[in-house]
């Protein structure tokens, strides 16, 4: 066999592979979380119930679904100025300048840092700030949890939308420029409402991290199985109940879990299906 | 400012140099002038630094601040650097080798750019007028009329190319800028473009870069030869053409290069 049909043929057995390993992935997430759907329907996503004791045993996915989505939103809000005003500011104002080197790098550092240490942060640092506040008595919460997955996602968010910004080509401000604009004018008028499609997909797929976030969210939203009440009550999210609960489940709960996991898969695919279709409609 | 004699340049370069990178000059020790309402023809192979030369003039370089510029420009007596940027920029218009209306504006939009970018306030009729007269100038009003609010980029190249002349035009610039305007077009909206620059130079004064010896022989009055970033020769174009003064523009002539 040449070379080259050897190479061919490894290439084809690794991409093979691949394709197995994600069929397979969600065949057995959706072969685990028949028994959950059977039991008790559809009704399973719109329930917030979560009751373990034996022979009473219900399980509802809703309070988790609110909980990922209320702080994975919520870090978006937090998200959007930060990053959409450092992308500008890397890719455009500071553009070429040591400044922005040593800013991209150190965004780099931040996407770098694993989640625990983040929820660690957040712990030890965060958390007693906002006790003393008072807003929250243990501050443990929605809004702890937001603010360290924002954090978290910031970098992420802004070294997307830097490269979509820094692909607006040089003619078309140039050309604004000869006409005589000002900076601030060729970027509101002509950088950003060319790169905006590409802006707005970088958040939604910084969103789509922030819903499989799980490390640093369990350990600061508070764990409680319900339908958070408010910003500073406690909740929890599809991706760390999994974490707390999986150790010690078994039968129709181990189900319930999986049939969370297979939702909150479902939801991170169509989100990051939406983000990369804007970008690929604007490249 | 506009009471100088017709015979007067309109641009006066004196003794310029631009750089890249340290010490590595593409434009070497310029001294050239640009006479009023005609075309003058920037030629040269391609690298020479035509196009070095001629972003100088309405400041552009400035946007990259690696680039090194010494010397001096003066428009109508007075030196360039002198002035407010935004106010040269208005003076000197510019047209790009590759044509770029700004996509996500439509033709009327990117007709009155100029204004809108720099949040100047027009009435409505006034802008109607601007635009009507900035197309007819272009010899494009009768082919977009009908679609003034269509988005540019769904226009040809050569009418896309159009639309950005009148866009620089929209704003009575005294010297338009083009660079090698024509070089992504095909031969009928490049005659076009050159019957175009002829009508104009009643009105501006015109500074074509291009790398198309035909070109400059057809539509140039004036003509300035560049070479390794140097300016070998200038003149009348016709004197240029017949009776080179220097051997390397004989041999750029002649085809021996570029
Ligand atoms: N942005 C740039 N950075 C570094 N060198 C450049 C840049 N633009 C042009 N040059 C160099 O400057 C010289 C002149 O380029 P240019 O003015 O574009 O030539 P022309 O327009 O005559 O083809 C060339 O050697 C080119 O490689
Ligand atoms: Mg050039």
């Amino acid at each position: 066999m040449s070379g080259d049909r050897i190479t061919k043929a490894l290439l084809f057995i690794s991409s093979l592979t691949i394709l197995l390993l994600s069929t397979g992935i969600v065949i057995s997430l959706f072969g685990g979380a028949i028994p959950a759907f059977r039991e008790f329907g559809l009704g399973f996503i719109f329930s917030s119930a979560w009751n373990p004791t034996a022979g009473n045993e219900e399980y509802g996915a809703m309070s988790f679904i609110a909980g990922t989505v209320i702080t994975s939103l919520l870090a978006l809000i937090i998200c959007i100025p930060m990053a959409f005003t450092t992308s500008l500011f890397i890719a455009e104002y500071y553009r070429g300048t040591r400044t922005s080197g040593i800013l991209r790098s150190l965004i780099d550092l931040l996407a770098g840092i694993p989640s625990i240490v983040y929820g660690f942060w957040g712990f030890y640092a965060l958390r007693p700030l906002l006790v003393s506040t008072g807003l929250s008595d243990q501050g443990f919460g929605v809004f702890t949890a937001s603010l360290v997955l924002a954090i978290m996602i910031v970098p992420y968010a802004t070294s997307l939308s830097a490269e979509i910004i820094s692909m607006v080509p040089a003619e078309l401000k140039e050309a604004a420029y000869s006409l005589g604009a000002t900076r601030r004018e060729v970027i509101f008028s002509v950088v950003i409402p060319s790169a905006r499609s590409g802006i707005i997909a970088s958040f939604i797929l910084a969103l789509g991290r922030a819903l499989g976030e799980t490390m640093a969210v369990t350990m600061l939203i508070g764990n409680a199985n319900v339908i958070p009440k408010g910003l500073f009550a406690p909740g929890n999210t599809m991706a760390s109940v999994i974490a707390n609960q999986f150790g010690e489940a078994s039968g129709l709960k181990m189900s319930a879990l999986i049939a969370v996991g297979l939702l909150l898969f479902l939801i991170t695919a169509l989100v990051n299906y939406l983000g990369k279709l804007i970008i690929k409609r604007f490249a | 400012m506009n009471n100088t004699p017709q015979s007067d340049p309109v641009l006066d370069i004196r003794n310029l140099f631009i750089a890249y990178e340290p010490e590595r000059y593409a434009v070497k020790d310029v001294s050239a002038s640009v006479k009023r309402n005609r075309i003058t023809a920037i030629m040269g192979p391609s690298g020479c630094g035509k196009s070095t030369l001629l972003r100088a003039m309405n400041r552009l370089h400035e946007l990259y601040p690696n680039i090194q510029t010494k010397g001096d420009i003066l428009l109508e007596g007075q030196s360039i650097f002198s002035m407010s940027v935004i106010e040269l920029r208005r003076r000197v218009g510019m047209v790009f080798q590759r044509p770029n209306p700004f996509p996500n504006m439509t033709i009327y939009e990117n007709v009155v750019a100029g204004f809108s970018l720099n949040d100047i306030r027009l009435k409505k009729n006034q802008r109607d007028e601007i635009v009507e007269n900035a197309l007819r100038n272009v010899a494009l009003w009768d082919e977009v009329k009908e679609s003034l609010f269509r988005k540019g980029t769904f226009l040809s190249g050569g009418q896309q190319q159009r639309l950005c002349v009148a866009r620089a035009i929209a704003f009575n610039p005294d010297v338009l800028l083009l660079d090698e305007p024509t070089s992504a077009l095909d031969p009928v909206a490049t005659s076009k473009i050159e019957d175009l620059l002829g009508e104009l130079k009643k009105k501006y004064t015109l500074v074509l870069v291009t790398h198309n010896m035909s070109q400059a022989a057809r539509i140039s009055d004036e003509s300035m030869f560049m070479y390794l970033g140097e300016l070998v020769e200038s003149g009348p174009t016709g004197t240029l053409f017949t009776t080179p003064k220097d051997p390397r523009t004989e041999a750029y002539l002649t085809g021996k290069f570029g």
